[in-house]
Formats: C-alpha cells, structure tokens, sequence
C-alpha cells in the first residue's frame, strides 16, 4: 500500500457515518413542482437527472477514483418517496451506540419543513403498511418473516461487462432504436414502452451530466492547486470524467471510473436492496490491465494503486439508515458490494487472470468492511488461485469467500439461464446466484422456519406472546405420530409461505408501477429492447427468492422430537412444549438430555440429515415455482445475513435445547456448538442438501489462526474446499475465530463443542483444555490476529 | 467377534501423515512418558472420568448403574464400579464419560468410510495412534486390513516397543510409519518412559531394511532429550537407517500437565518450558549435519 492509498484509506476508516439531507431536499422541490406533469418513468428519469445537476460533487486530496453518493464521503443520502424518516427516527440516528450517523440539525429542520410534510403518506413505506392485511402484520410482527420490500427498493444487482463496451451515448442510441421500433398500431403497450424508454434516455443524460460536473470540478481545482504532480492528477481525471461513462473506456483507469459512476447512478436512482456489485470485475477489467502493460501506460503497482482507490470508494458508501424491523434485523453499515473472482468465461475457460492476484492483494492489505470480495472456484480453477485466496482466508477477515461455480452455473441454468449467460452470472451480496447483467434477482425477505415449527407445536400460537397467528393445526398431545406432527409443520409453512407471497406480489407490482428503476433497467439486458422496467419484466431473467433460515435449529428440534418422544419415548411431546414454553425453567436435565444426546445436524448422521433433507424438500415445494406478477418466478434461498440474531430475539425456546431469545443457526450452517465430529462431517452433511435446487446456501466455518498455520494448513483448507464442492457445495467462508470468540466459548462450552484449536502438533476441542491452555491459546491467538 | 479398545477417533487431522486424515486413538501403552499428551491411553483398560464441574446433580446416574456404584449423593465407589458405561449414556450434562470402549472393526470402518472422499481429495488416509497401537495387533491387523481393501492409505504412529513379529505383520498394510525416537541413551530412555529403547531401535532399523515407508519423530522435551550429544546421536543412528523420509521435531507442550491433573495422574515434568523456535532450529541443524531431512512439528 503506497502514501497515497495508505491516507485515503485512514481517511474512509475514521470517517464516521453521517446522514445527509440533500438528495431528499432536491428530490421534494422537484416533485412538489413537477409531480403530475409526466408519466412516472418519465418523472423518474428526470428526478434522477436533477439530482445529478444539483447534488454537492465531491472530490478529495489525493482521490485518483472520484464520486460519492452523499456530498462527502461516508454520508449517506436518504430516499424519502421509499421510506420517509420521521424527526425521532433521525434523533435516534444520531444518538443510538450501535450504527449511528451525525445528523446536523439543520438537516432534521429540512426534514421538519420540506420533505416529511410532502412524503408523509405518499411513500412506499406509507403505503405498503395501510395496505397490508391482518394476517400478514401478524406474522410479520411475531418474526415469521421479513419484508424487503417495505423501505428499501427490492433488487440485487451486479453487472456483466456491458459498460465497458458501450458508453452512455451508445445506450441512447439503443434506446432511441427501440423507440423507433415500437408499433402503436399493434402493440397496446406501446405507449407504456415509449415512457419508459425515455426515462431511461434521460437517466443516461443524469450520469453523463454527473461525470462532466466532476470534471469541471477537477479542472477547476487543478488550476488552484499549486503542486504540479496533483495538478497533472487532477487533469488527467477531468479527461477520464469527460470521457466515461458519456463513451466506453479505452483504460484501466477509465474502466474503473465509469464501473464507480454507473454504481453511483444505481444507487443514487433509488435505495436499492442492498447489494450493487460489478461481478466478474477481474474478467472486466483484464483487457484493459494487458493493453497498458503493453503500451506503456500502467504497470502493476500503478493498477493496484487505482485498484486501492475504488475499494476505499466503496467503503466510503454505507447503507441508508433503516428503520423498524428491518433495522432490527440488519444491524449493520454494510451495503454489500461483493465482487467475483476467478470462475469461468463466457466460452467456459478458466476465469482467472493476473487481476485476479491483485484484487486479492488490494483486498488484504486494505482490510476495509466493504468491498468484500470472494472467489468463485470451478474444477478448472488452477490450485494457484485456490492457494493464494487460502492465503488471504487465513489472515482472518472472513473473506474471500469461497464459492462453487460449477454450481453457481447449474443453479442458474435449472432456472432457466443459458449456458454461457450462467457462466457470466455468479453471486452477489452475500451468496445469492443471480446472472449477472442479466437478471433482475429480487430477494423479498427471510422465513423464520424454527419459529414455523413453534407455530406447529402450539397449534397455531405464538409464545412469545400467546397470540394465535397461524392455522389451528392441533395441540402437541393430538399428535400420534411424527408423521402427524411433519404434517402440522407443512401445513403452517406453506400458509406462512403463501401470506408472505401475497404480499410480496403486492410490493413487486407497485414497485414496477410507481418506482421504475429507469437507470438500472440501461444496463440489465434486455430491458430496453423490451422498452420494460427492470421490476416489470424487462430483463432477460426474472427471479423472485425467499431466504430461508434456522436449517440447523429446526433439524435437531424435528430431531430431538423423533428420537425422544416418538422413538425412545423418554418424554412427552405435551412436557416437551411446555418446557419449551417455560424456557426450560426446572428443566435443565431434559435440556441438556436433548441437546447432548440427539443426532445432529453437521455431523455427517443419516438420521439427522435425513430431517433435513425433508425440511428442505418441504421449503422446495412451498416456495419454487409460486406465481409472482411474471410467472412462476420464486425460488429458495438458504441464508440468513444477520437475520438469525433478529430471528433468535423472536423464537421462543426450541425442542433442540436452545435457550429463547438466542440466536438460530445461521445460514446453512449447523446449529452453534451442535457439529462435534469437525469440519469434514459438517460439509459431508452439507453434501446431502440438493442445494442446486436453491439460489444459494451459505456455511460458515469456525477455525483458529493456529489450525490454518503453514503449508500443511493452506493445504488442508484446500482440500476441504474442494472435497465440499465435489459434494455440490455452493459456498463455504472461514470465520478464522478472534479472542472475543473463545472467551465466549469459556463462559459458554456447551455452545462451542465444535470449536477446533491447534495446539501444539495436534488439534484439539478447545472446551475440552483446561483452563490453563485455554488462556495459552487466547493469548496466541491474540498475537495472531493483530 | 473382534474387538479393540479406542478412546477417540479424530476427524481432520493434517499433522500424522500426509493430506487430510483421521487418527484412530488405540487404548494402552507400555510407556509411560512424562511428557505423555494423552496420559488416558496408558491403561489398556477402559476408565471412567468424572467432571464434577458439569455434573447438574440429576441423579439420573443412580438407578442405572448396574454395580450400584453411584450413591444417592452423586458419589462412585470406585471400588465397585466395573465400568459399564450406563451412567454416561444417560448423563445429560457429559459429566460422565467412559475412556476406551471396546468397538469392532466394522464400527471403525463405518466411521473411517464416510471420510474416503477427503482421502481421495487430499492424498490423506488413516493413521492409527495411541496409546501404542501395536499392543492390539489382534484388532490393528484386520483393521488395517479393511483400511486396503477399501484402497485408504494407511499410516501407524508406533513408539515401535512392539514383537517384531507383530510390525512385521503390519507391514504390507501400512504405507507409512510414524515412529518415535524419544532417547539415544538406553538408561534415560528408561527413565523418561519407563522402557528400554533397545527393541525400539532394533526395530526401527529392521522395518528400514524391510522397505517401509518412515518418518521419524522425536517428542522435543527441554531438559530430556535436547542436549546436543543426544541430538548427534540421534542423527548419526537415523543417517544409517533405510527408508527414513524426514525426522520430525515435535515441540514439547505444556497441555499435558493439565491432562494428566484431570486424570488424576502424577506429572513429573513441572517447570519445563516449550523449546523455543531458536532452540527448535539450532537442533534441526544438528541433526541435518547428517543428511538427514529435518523439520519442525508433524
């Protein structure tokens, strides 16, 4: 890391998040003024060009990559016609501990004035909750499941290589050709097309006019500057801003810019959810690194340098505040920019090239919340680029993460991409398969499924709160069978599932209605040969995922019932509940009776993957194939973000000997503490899930620095990878464990049975050292991960 | 029916033997090392261990017990226990544990099988530990001879105190040996472990001879076996063997103490420090004065 990069990258870490007014204060005065004059796509498009005329352009010392979102790095803006914060919500902000932004008062007087008193009622937010029926509040306030739909514009995007083939001007030119095609004699959408054809016309005039506003910035402060280094700087990025994204980049530089432009423009249009990533950016950008090694105009320091600057660009560029649920479920800064690998190309050679290392290097060194970046692994990946990602993993930072692309391209191609769209497609955000530059992805929430089982259990009751939300499906002592009570189950499922999917239509179609996203749909085939939104069926593919959660959780709870109740029959399924219901009050020896002597999940045992291969099925058949406004576009997603923790708070205590409150497994991940046969068994139970089946699962692996150490380590990690995805795993990350995580598993060793330390020649459980070598290891492992 | 006694078998283990491997734990020693990382092994017989400190005092351990051992306060008589193991199936809290249970060989096979994968994957393979594996040929030979039939690479981590007999035998089933050299000197060797090392070493020159696969390892104690006239010693007499790929410096580690407390054993080596990593080098380069390839841990 050069001088240059080491203080931008001071400069993003210690910013602190702040919330800014602006684009809300330019966005009412133009609707207070405009709304009703133009069709809302045309509105759309031109609120968005207005923002760009008027928005505070920022550019930094030293910044060779410029452009923010908010007028300053890390301030964020808000998006009043999606959710309309209220004055306490912004109070809130600014004086919560957890994920604050400043908030100036100035800003909280705007609010008060302008944008409250004209969005109040006319947001999405607004309306969607007038709207929404009493069944779905219900189980949406019990933590049945979430809604990404309620304050954040659904999506999930990352990008083909496009936009470095064609410059904005060639879009208007494609746009104005599908203009001309139309034919208002056969085709009654014709009109409805020709709106939003311009609107996205004028979104494309929004980021040129964005980038020339840079430029005149750039210019200007070249002139003032006195240093004649940063002075050819700051010329040479007032040319790049000229050129790009108005005409395709001819460099590296250039490159880089027009990506950071068309995301700025993605998410400046409207707040989508909640990830923008450029996908194959090693793939994109490698022509581009070969043409200046060969002419002279880059070198590999100078390629890492601009390289360093995008990723700082990115982290400057936390998620707008949430609120309610959602904020509950997500407490986080993160918008997640998660960008791809290696992999493979369009014509199915290996993916991976020289930018490859770099962009593993710039991630290492700079060890910044976002971007994050993973590494898509097929059979023809060489074991150099697994190697040197191993390097990475093991310094601790969970990423890169690691996923399957053979898989990644069967997923896509069971769904209906075509081979070579699928092998450019890949994963953004966390680990959700989409086809990248091609497919509108919408991920519309999580589904609590451990909480469907208390449903089941309790005929129908939340016990959290003694509420009847779901269907009357019987009392635990009308169960004669397990097959009785897996029957309940399904039957509460699917009414959760369909409740979910009513409303989510619902959102899907207004957001299509009144928030057509007229930028993005530029750049996601084939939205403007079709002249249709990107929420309206524009692009080529159109997927609908519901994020499943708690495989773990509900397996071993399914699994603790079948054993004890109905095989061993050394419990009631009645005293079973109702310890459940008691948080295991005066019940500790069931508890630990259940949570020590079940089968479960993770451990490579039939009769507890069995369970979960049928929970699995039953998910399968509840979600995929259900119709949204296009078709049968849903399917199902298995992970869970951060929503396990938000989901474990609305849980009561489950059969499997979990405490109520605590966190559901996460991901696909077994149950914490409940995989205590090691890693190899966790991905041979992984291995029976027919995850091609899903948009993506998500493992989460536990290591200490000191199992990692040395060649033998890297080697084993490798190997581990690879045994996984020949058993059809789609993605595995390493949480390489921190000091915080071993004092917990002191406090808590039931919790942390898996928990494998090296320790001396040999590894070992770290709950079953003593105390002694507990603390050894804690201050090794302190050593290690400074 | 043939049974062996094993106390663990471990999943994913990279540091006995190539790849990814699992460690098969055979009960019983001959020796009796001070630095022993796993004092549990040393009995042949199975032992029952008690962690009070998990123990919720459900007293579901009481009734079951066949011996009447467990009195109604929680407490064994250890006199009339006879280790059936009952108590610890039903203790919910794992406060009772039963140390080496007799299993088949089919039982371990259906453990080790569902590991194949990572073997293939990884050029990994079984390798059976201790204790001293070799005290239960009768259970390692047709164990072994499983692992071959089922094409797993197979490795024997062996103190090499065994009938040559009985290495003899596992020769054709074993692709590779992890054989201790804990002391040149016949007198400390007794000391330190409790056994004469001249059948260990006679050993270990005779399975060179015979073509074996080996790797040497020596358990690197401060104070016991590191002075430089051992470790010459020890270089000289491997730089004369047959079929030694690397001799293998193992850092002595402090987390026996704490095992053999648990154990309720007595810890000889109080005070003694792990090597330190110069210390570790400076004594790989004496051995590799020899020519023979030397590195540092497993």
């Amino acid at each position: 890391m050069n001088e240059r990069v080491e203080r931008l990258r001071r400069e993003s870490f210690e910013t602190a998040p702040s919330f800014s007014a602006e684009r809300a204060l330019i966005e009412t005065e133009f609707y207070k003024e405009n709304d009703g004059k133009y069709s809302i796509p045309v509105m759309r498009g031109l609120s968005f060009k207005n923002i760009c005329e008027k928005k505070t352009i920022y550019i930094g010392p030293d910044e060779l990559i410029v452009g923010e979102r908010g007028p300053r790095p890390k301030a964020v803006s808000s998006f009043p016609e999606l959710t309309c914060h209220s004055v306490r919500d912004l109070e809130i902000l600014n004086s919560r501990q957890m994920q604050s932004y400043a908030v100036d008062p100035k800003d909280i007087e705007i609010y008060r004035e302008v944008v409250i008193p004209y969005w109040r009622g006319r947001s999405m937010r607004d309306k969607a909750f007038a709207r929404m029926p009493r069944k779905w509040l219900d189980l949406y306030q019990a933590g049945l499941f979430t809604e990404f739909g309620e304050q954040r514009a659904l999506g999930h995007t990352a990008l083909d290589g496009l936009i470095y083939e064609k410059g904005m001007y060639d879009l208007k030119r494609d746009i104005a050709r599908a203009r001309e095609r139309l034919n208002f004699l056969s085709d009654p959408d014709a009109a409805a097309k020709d709106d939003e054809l311009q609107g996205m016309d004028h979104s494309c005039d929004a980021v040129i006019i964005f980038a020339e506003r840079h430029a005149e910035l750039a210019g200007q402060m070249a002139l003032e500057t006195p240093d004649l280094k940063r002075r050819q700087e700051l010329l040479k990025t007032a040319d790049v801003c000229r050129r790009v994204p108005a005409y395709a980049p001819r460099d590296f530089w250039e490159a880089i810019q027009m990506y950071w432009f068309v995301h700025l423009g993605t998410i400046t249009e409207l707040n989508g959810w909640d990830a923008m990533s450029p996908g194959h950016l090693d793939q994109h950008l490698e022509p581009f690194y070969r043409k200046g090694l060969a002419d002279g105009t880059l070198t590999r320091d100078s390629a890492k340098e601009l390289l360093s600057c995008f990723w700082i660009k990115v982290n400057n560029t936390p998620a707008p505040p949430k609120v309610g649920v959602t904020a509950a479920e997500s407490g986080t800064y993160n918008d997640f920019t998660n960008i791809n690998l290696a992999g493979l190309r369009r014509d199915g050679t290996d993916g991976s090239c020289e930018v490859t290392y770099i962009a593993l290097e710039t991630a290492d060194e700079l060890r910044l919340l976002q971007p994050q970046c993973n590494i898509q692994v097929s059979a023809r990946t060489p074991e150099k680029v697994l190697k040197a990602a191993a390097e990475v993993i093991r310094h601790g930072m969970g990423y890169p993460s690691v996923f399957n692309a053979d898989m990644v391209i069967q997923e896509q191609m069971r769904t209906g991409k075509t081979l070579e769209d699928a092998r450019q497609g890949g994963t953004s955000g966390c680990i959700e398969t989409g086809c990248a530059g091609k497919e509108a992805y919408l991920l519309h929430g999580y589904l609590n499924t451990p909480k469907v089982l208390e449903l089941a259990l309790n005929d129908g009751t939340d016990l959290m709160t003694g509420k009847s939300i779901g269907l009357r499906t019987g009392a635990p002592a009308d169960f004669k069978s397990y097959g009785e009570l897996y029957g309940a189950f399904e039957r509460q499922l699917e009414y959760v599932v369909d409740t979910k999917i009513e409303a989510d239509n619902y959102l899907r179609a207004r957001y299509a209605e009144l928030f057509p996203a007229t930028f993005l749909s530029v750049l996601i085939s084939d939205c403007v040969e079709k002249g249709r939104d990107y929420y309206a069926g524009g692009p080529r593919y159109n997927t609908d995922y519901i994020q499943c959660t708690g495989i773990g959780t509900i397996t071993d709870s399914l699994s603790a019932i079948k054993k004890h109740v109905f095989e061993e029959k050394r419990v009631s399924l009645d005293r079973l509940v109702r310890a459940c219901g008691v948080n295991w009050e005066k019940e500790e020896a069931l508890r630990l009776t259940v949570w020590n002597k079940t089968p479960f999940y993770g451990n490579d045992d039939d009769r507890a993957d069995d369970i979960m291969r049928a929970v699995y099925a039953s998910l399968f058949a509840a979600i995929d194939g259900k119709p949204s406004i296009l078709g049968p576009t849903y399917h199902l997603n298995m992970l869970s973000t951060t929503c396990h923790n938000y989901f474990g708070k609305m849980t009561a205590a489950t059969p499997n000997g979990r405490f109520r409150g605590t966190p559901i497994s996460d991901g696909t991940s077994p149950s914490h503490g409940a995989d205590r046969n090691g890693p190899t068994a966790v991905v041979k139970s992984l291995g029976k899930m027919d995850q091609v089946k899903s948009g993506g699962t998500l493992l989460n692996q536990r290591f200490l620095p000191s199992v990692l150490e040395g060649e033998k380590g890297v080697e084993g990690l490798v190997s581990l990878i690879r045994t996984y995805f020949r058993l059809g795993g789609h993605h595995i990350q390493f949480n390489v464990v921190d000091e915080a995580t071993l004092r917990e598993a002191q406090k808590n060793p039931q919790e942390h049975r898996g928990l494998l330390v090296r320790v001396a020649g040999y590894s070992d459980y770290f709950v079953d050292l003593d105390d002694y070598h507990q603390e050894e290891i804690i201050s090794r492992t302190a050593q290690q991960t400074v | 029916m043939i049974t062996g006694v094993i106390f663990d078998i471990k999943r994913y283990t990279l540091h006995d033997g190539p790849g990814i491997r699992v460690s098969v734990h055979l009960k019983g020693c001959p020796l009796s090392c001070w630095w022993c990382h796993n004092p549990e092994s040393q009995s042949f017989a199975p032992q029952l261990l008690f962690r009070p400190e998990r123990c919720i005092r459900c007293g579901y351990c009481v009734p079951v017990c066949p011996a009447r051992a467990i009195s109604e306060k929680i407490e064994t008589d250890e006199l009339l226990c006879c280790i059936s193991g009952e108590c610890a199936d039903v203790c919910p809290a794992g406060a009772r544990e039963i140390c080496g249970r007799h299993v088949t060989v089919s039982r371990v096979m259906d453990i080790l099988l569902k590991e194949r994968i990572f073997f293939d994957q990884s050029g990994g393979g079984v390798t059976l530990s201790g204790g001293e594996p070799l005290c239960q040929a009768g259970f390692v030979l047709p164990l072994l001879e499983e692992c071959k039939k089922n094409d797993m690479p197979t490795a024997v981590d062996t103190s090499g105190f065994a009938g040559w007999d009985v290495i003899e035998a596992t020769l054709p089933l074993t692709d590779l040996y992890l054989y201790d050299i804990k002391h040149m000197d016949p007198e400390l060797h007794r000391k330190y472990t409790g056994a004469d090392n001249g059948m260990i070493l006679a050993n270990l020159a005779r399975l060179g001879e015979a073509g074996a696969r080996i790797n040497v390892r020596i358990p690197f104690v401060p104070g016991v076996n590191t002075d430089e006239r051992n470790l010459r010693n020890t270089g000289e007499f491997v730089s004369r063997l047959k079929g030694v790929e690397t001799v293998s410096l193992l850092p002595y580690h402090t987390a026996a103490e704490g095992k053999h407390r648990r154990w309720e054993m007595e810890f000889k080596l109080r005070g003694v420090y792990p090597p330190t990593s110069h210390s570790l080098a400076a004594a790989a380069g004496v051995i590799e004065k020899y020519g023979v390839k030397t590195v540092i841990g497993g």
